[in-house]
């Protein structure tokens, strides 16, 4: 039996250790917001958090993510209550068929928890992994830039409201 | 009386041994030229000093990462300090526009720059010394007719006093033997031009051979392995840990495209270098593989059945070459290897997501556990020219410290049929700070 840490509650897995974990996100807990998509680790699709790092869930056996903090696109906000992430990528229609949308996010909110400050440039480096065969690249990286600015100017206002 | 007269004796000879030594390290200035007038014409030689730029990998360490090629500033770290790479575009004020064909060979060949001042050995004028008078000017005739780029390096960072660069005369009397290349008329023309290119402009031993603790090539251990930015660069010749021998077809192959089947694919600086010779003169590359087949083969360390993978479009993608993944093992190593590794080290899958059966691993079968470490942190990126040589994603935020100790020892032992490495997990925590 292994035990995972998921969106910040323990998760008794009963799938063999050397399951991906992608296979248990979306087959034993529900949670299907990773996607596959080729299974090698090559398009970024699957991607989720782990330990502050974004990383593809598809070629990650479970059994080295014991004791690790993991978190998926359900762990950045719901359908009603929305992260700042998520609004961005609604307010400037990043998706059109979607499939590599989740993986995208997980990467840029890896990218903006680590560097708020982030610049252009940083946010193209960082999402490179990822392959969008729609093509709204410059509406996820619009997104991106919008809930950075977003951020920003909110911790700005902590910081003022001090 | 006398201790003075002694006192003055030995200053007397100090003084002349310093002046000697200034005099011996001095090296003069080269009048400028007028930048204008330097632009070349002949766009034959313009086109063969391109490929013999590609083959000494000029742009490689000439530029910084996402600047202009050729342009200089890439940070270069040595045991001793920072050094900085220089611009060698024909701006005037800061690359090398004035100077004339005569300072650029004497440049490349004994370290010198225009001024006079002494170059540091980070530029492999040590090599260079050997690039023949029409190859060194077709280079100059080439980097003239590039686009002048206004980029000035920053400062190197250098202790005292290796910050003086008249220190560097002093290493040049120790290490530098001046020599050009005499061709063995009892070898043929190939294999002439093959040890011509790879102890010259190809510079293979700067990273392929051992230095000493002065940082100079140890010449008697010529080609015996050698370490470069993190990476080994494994021996060449008899002493090559690659579980199957080099011959001549496969290090043709793998010099021009950067992989082969048997033998896995360039990294670390090895994959510039495969990326420049990609596009030189297929007949250069050629006599430089036929040259370091003739330094011999190792011996063959596998009888392992090797599965290779077949090329793009030989067999579909999906079909048949899922393999399950083995039963799990009770090794820490060997858990990671059948959940991680195998589905694609002993899978068939055509290129480019074949992987390599690891019993052909060198960097398993080489001393130090350095290259698989930076091969399992990193990965393999996708080729940027769209060639189909292997891929690999890294696991370096996937696998802890322990869990690559773990693996490492687990593939060693098992694939490699060697003992463990020593200080795995240093290496493992070097890697990761030099990343």
């Amino acid at each position: 039996m292994t035990t995972l840490t998921v969106n910040g509650e323990s998760r008794s897995i009963k799938a063999s250790p050397d399951t991906p974990l992608l296979y248990v996100l979306r087959d034993e807990l529900g949670l299907n917001a990773a996607k596959y998509g080729c299974g090698l680790g090559q398009c970024g699709a699957c991607t989720v958090i782990v330990d502050g790092k974004a990383i593809f869930s598809c070629i990650t056996p479970v059994m080295v993510l014991e004791g690790r903090a993991i978190v998926t696109l359900e762990g950045l906000g719901s359908q009603t209550a929305p992260g700042p992430l998520q609004r961005a990528f609604i307010a400037e229609q990043a998706a059109q068929c979607g499939y590599c949308i989740p993986g995208m996010m997980m990467r840029a909110q890896a990218l903006l928890n680590r560097d708020p400050n982030v610049t252009d440039e940083a946010i193209r480096a960082e999402l490179q992994p990822h392959l969008c065969r729609c093509g709204t690249h410059m509406r996820i990286l619009r997104a991106v830039r919008r809930a950075a600015d977003e951020l920003k100017k909110k911790s700005a206002e902590v910081r003022a409201g001090r | 009386m006398k201790l003075r007269s002694v006192l003055l004796a030995l200053l007397a000879v100090g003084a002349i041994g310093g002046t000697g030594a200034l005099l011996y390290a001095w090296e003069s200035s080269i009048d400028p030229i007028d930048p204008r007038s330097a632009g070349a014409t002949d766009t034959v030689m313009v086109r063969r000093g391109a490929s013999l730029a590609l083959l000494g990998d000029c742009a490689t360490c000439h530029t910084a990462s996402g600047g202009a090629p050729y342009a200089g500033g890439l940070a270069m770290p040595t045991p001793f300090g920072t050094i900085y790479s220089t611009n060698i575009t024909p701006d005037p004020e800061t690359g090398i526009g004035r100077w004339s064909e005569q300072a650029f060979v004497r440049a490349l060949r004994s370290g010198v720059d225009r001024e006079g001042r002494h170059l540091y050995p980070a530029f492999p004028y040590d090599h260079f010394m050997r690039v023949a008078d029409d190859d060194a000017k077709a280079l100059y005739a080439f980097l003239m007719s590039l686009d002048p780029v206004r980029s000035s390096a920053p400062p190197n960072g250098l202790p005292f006093p290796l910050n003086i660069r008249l220190t560097l005369a002093g290493w040049k009397l120790l290490f530098l033997h001046q020599e050009r290349f005499v061709a063995d008329p009892s070898k043929d023309d190939k294999w002439n031009r093959g040890k011509y290119l790879v102890d010259g402009l190809g510079h293979c031993g700067a990273c392929h051979s051992p230095r000493n603790l002065m940082g100079a090539e140890e010449i008697s251990a010529s080609f015996q392995g050698g370490v470069a930015e993190g990476w080994r660069a494994y021996a060449l010749g008899r002493s090559s840990p690659s579980p199957v021998p080099w011959d001549e077809a496969a290090l043709t192959d793998y010099l021009a495209r950067g992989s082969h089947p048997m033998h896995g694919t360039a990294q670390g600086p090895m994959a510039n270098v495969a990326d420049n010779l990609s596009l030189v003169d297929p007949a250069d590359v050629s006599a430089m593989a036929y040259y370091l087949a003739s330094l011999g083969k190792g011996e063959a360390r596998t009888t392992a059945k090797i599965p290779v993978a077949s090329g793009p479009g030989q067999q579909p993608q999906a079909a048949g070459v899922q393999v399950a993944t083995p039963p799990l093992q009770s090794d820490p190593g060997g858990a990671i290897y059948g959940a991680v590794c195998a589905s694609c080290h002993e899978g068939a899958r055509p290129l480019p997501f074949g992987g390599v059966g690891l019993a052909l691993s060198t960097a398993l079968a080489d001393d130090t556990p350095a290259n698989l470490i930076n091969l399992v942190l990193r990965g393999i990126p996708a080729s940027t020219d769209g060639s189909t040589h292997p891929i690999m994603p890294g696991f370096g935020d996937v696998l802890d410290d322990r869990k690559i100790s773990d693996l490492a020892n687990y593939l060693r032992t098992q694939f490699a049929g060697k003992t463990q490495w020593d200080g795995v997990a240093k290496a493992v925590a070097d890697a990761r700070a030099n990343r």
